[in-house]
């Protein structure tokens, strides 16, 4: 197997061509305690900030999900000191201030749009900082929606905000003060509470497997 | 990038496109189901499970993977452990920091603030946040918690214990109530109704979603209100044994943190096992989805302490893990994928199964379509075509990105465009179907120890179902922190601390000769190259 150069925080090793930077780094026998979490792309905790040789332009990833190239320098940023507002959702009510109250610094947005260029998830941080500062709740929930609260976007931020708390309490807001009720649940709860479908799961429950069997294989399937 | 040999099988499979769209492959009868799961499903190849050798359990079947780290001594010497310095004296030890260790969290904080959670990666670090698929609960017109019940049930292999899915389903509706009080944001239409779509297994389309991020959602939600609480935290600091009082009950843990090496003991009242699963003991070598810190640890713990536990003997593998590309060999892929649409075919653009069977027929008709020659050579073994493309026909043009912004874009960074090409699926080791033997209260046998979420076993059976597991942990999670606050009251004093449990289990691995060598928990896997993987640095001072 073809052999690539990378640097690790500055020293030279050599791994495998087509590890991931998480791969290739245990490759070299560093063992993970921090920088390490689903190794599936989905809890944030391996950012990895990489340059090529010879070029000054400073690119992200998450290690579990990004090919070691030729030539990388990589460091990862396991933690980052971040502030979070703290709240009781119960008591939240929405007005277009909200996000201003609870995290004042996002007004210091200069729209540079660093948080854009480094987010592994290509959302548009950016544009729901702004929306933010507007109190646009459906855009900082719906442009958040897909982030990993790797913490990428804060630690690039010259305003110093901490984008992915925002997009939590838009989201939260939006979840539970915008997006309507869903009324079938309201009402599927009231009758288990009023002990609708007690008998019918009591029999279940008391069922012989043979019999459990038969209702089983003859269950109506809901159409697609 | 597709290898030119796959390119060329893609033809075939775009070719028989067509055809298939109209094309339902039938489901199995009951009988042929038995069959297919007797010569083909993992769990029953000769040689890989055993009995038990010590333990509460003795000779009951387990996983050989399982039963190594069952079958091992403690890091401590009970002989001669200095307990005079208490760490923490909490009311309630929270052990395992994923969705049912933090909703047993929130429920305990009602009645008491003296709470510890401890984990050895971060809040959050877990199985839940890569759960993408859904959470079932019956709460739409057409379904209801019998419905639910007696799909759980023929899913588990009807070996589930019916008081514990009994409180799964009547509780489910409940759970999303909460969730959406929280700020879950699911999938909902514009009047508020849930956009719900079936599993594998399902009789009613009661699949809540968000996009194909619902675990992470979820998670991301209630780590937040955990935070808000500002309960106390532990984290990189994983529990090695528990601590059990003269008359045997549980009283607290010790603990080790994972940056330094340092030995924390808590003292508590009540004890929560929140530890989840065991995808990374990589049961007979296969690949897992599972998260980097699942090592079965409360098992081991919990068994100890003596615990007792069902279902050790069947693992489920799910059957959609990624077969290629290699670097990220084994994580998920949805079953949502299937719920949308997209059918399996083997290399000749043939389906072999109907996609929504329960996950241990499908997941033995791929590896059989494979030994019979039909599926796809990957680098390290086999995969079968699962036709993503069909989704954007059949749902239209934008749902993939729209739906399952996750797994797009996980493909995308290694070149492939699932809204052209399909993808290549082999079973990976998804869950720990069994575990310690919980009540409806998630009461072990061993007086305030709880257990609940992946590590605790009885309610899925043999067999989970897709979105039962998010379920169990929210609805056992929160029941665990509940009945722990209400045990404050109830247990008697804590005696002396001790480790007299170790004692006798350490007598009982001697007697069968175990090596001494051999330790657990596993804590964390080792994945680095074979001469770097000695002992784990914070294992250095034990």
């Amino acid at each position: 197997m073809k052999e690539i150069k990378i640097y690790v925080m500055g020293k030279e090793y050599l791994v495998p061509e087509g590890l991931t930077i998480m791969q290739a780094l245990e490759y070299c026998g560093f063992f993970f305690v921090r920088g390490a979490g689903c190794r599936g792309g989905f809890c944030g905790a391996c950012s990895t900030v990489y340059r090529k040789k010879d070029s000054f332009r400073l690119k992200v990833g998450l290690a579990c999900q990004t090919k070691v190239e030729e030539g990388m320098y990589l460091t990862q940023l396991p933690f980052y000191p971040a502030n979070k507002a703290i709240y009781n959702i119960e008591e939240l009510s929405y007005d277009s201030q909200i996000f201003i109250k609870y995290y004042p610094e996002i007004l210091r947005c200069i729209a540079c749009g660093s948080c854009n260029r480094v987010c592994p998830q290509d959302l548009k941080v950016m544009e729901y900082i702004n929306a933010a500062i507007r109190g646009d709740v459906k855009k900082v929930a719906e442009f958040s929606f897909d982030c990993i609260m790797c913490g990428l976007c804060a630690s690039r931020c010259p305003a110093e905000i901490v984008q992915y708390y925002v997009g939590l309490l838009g989201r939260r807001i939006y979840g539970r003060l915008i997006q309507k009720k869903a009324k079938d649940l309201e009402k599927k709860i009231k009758e288990i509470e009023e002990g609708k479908f007690e008998k019918e799961l009591e029999e279940l429950m008391k069922m012989s497997i043979e019999k459990l069997k038969e209702l089983y294989e003859k269950r109506e399937i809901e159409a697609e | 990038m597709y290898l030119d040999y796959m390119k060329e099988s893609i033809k075939k499979v775009e070719a028989t496109r067509e055809k298939r769209i109209k094309e339902t492959f039938p489901k199995l009868k009951a009988e042929e189901k038995q069959e297919l799961l007797k010569n083909y499903h993992p769990d029953y190849k000769a040689g890989t499970v055993r009995e038990i050798k010590v333990g509460v359990n003795k000779g009951d079947l387990v996983v050989n993977e399982i039963a190594d780290i069952l079958e091992s001594y403690s890091y401590l010497n009970p002989e001669n452990f200095k307990y005079e310095n208490v760490d923490y004296d909490v009311d309630v030890l929270i052990i395992g920091g994923g969705g049912a260790g933090v909703s047993a969290a929130l429920s305990a904080f009602e009645y008491t603030k003296n709470i510890l959670l401890v984990t050895k990666l971060r809040i959050g670090d877990a199985n839940t946040i890569m759960a993408q698929g859904g959470i079932q609960a019956a709460d739409k017109e057409n379904d209801s918690p019998a419905i639910h019940y007696l799909d759980v049930m023929g899913g588990g292999g009807y070996k589930n214990i019916p008081k514990l899915v009994y409180t799964l389903v009547n509780e489910g509706p409940k759970i999303i109530k909460w969730l959406e009080e929280l700020g879950v944001m699911f999938d909902k239409k514009e009047d508020g109704t849930m956009i719900t779509i079936h599993g594998g297994g399902t009789s009613r389309k009661r699949m809540h979603t968000c996009k194909d991020y619902t675990g992470m959602e979820i998670m991301r939600v209630i780590r937040d209100d955990f935070f808000n609480k500002r309960i106390n935290y532990l984290e990189f600091t994983c529990a090695i044994e528990l601590l059990t009082d003269e008359d045997g009950k549980c009283c607290g843990a010790v603990l080790l943190n994972l940056e330094n090496g340092k030995i924390l003991i808590v003292k508590s009242k009540v004890t929560i096992l929140a530890t989840g699963g065991a995808g990374r003991l990589h049961v007979q070598g296969f690949p897992t989805s599972n998260h980097y810190g699942a090592t079965a640890d409360g098992l081991v713990l919990g068994y100890r302490a003596g615990a007792k536990f069902v279902y050790l003997d069947t693992i489920q593998y799910h059957p959609t893990g990624v077969a290629f590309p290699e670097q990220i060999l084994g994580q998920l892929i949805t079953e949502k994928v299937r719920s949308l649409g997209a059918q399996l075919v083997n290399c000749d653009g043939e389906q072999f199964i109907y996609p929504l069977e329960t996950r241990d027929v499908v997941a033995s008709a791929i590896i059989r379509e494979c030994i019979k020659g039909k599926g796809i050579k990957t680098l390290s073994g086999y995969g079968v075509w699962l036709d993503t493309p069909l989704i954007e026909i059949l749902k239209g043009e934008g749902t993939i990105e729209k739906e399952l912004p996750a797994m797009f874009r996980q493909f995308l960074r290694f070149g492939i465009d699932i809204r052209k090409e399909p993808v290549l699926t082999y079973p990976t080791q998804h869950y720990q179907n069994g575990g310690i033997l919980i009540n409806e209260n998630c009461e072990t046998n061993v007086f305030g120890l709880l257990a609940c979420g992946e590590v605790s076993g009885g309610v899925h059976g043999r067999n989970r179902l897709m979105g039962n597991s998010l379920l169990d942990i929210l609805v056992f999670g929160k029941r665990a922190g509940k009945r722990a606050g209400e045990l404050l009251r109830e247990l008697p004093p804590i005696k002396k601390l001790t480790l007299n449990h170790l004692i006798t289990y350490h007598k009982e691995l001697k007697e069968i000769g175990i090596d001494e060598n051999r330790k657990s928990p596993k804590i964390l896997p080792d994945y680095r190259k074979g001469e770097f993987q000695k002992k784990l640095p914070f294992l250095i001072n034990l």
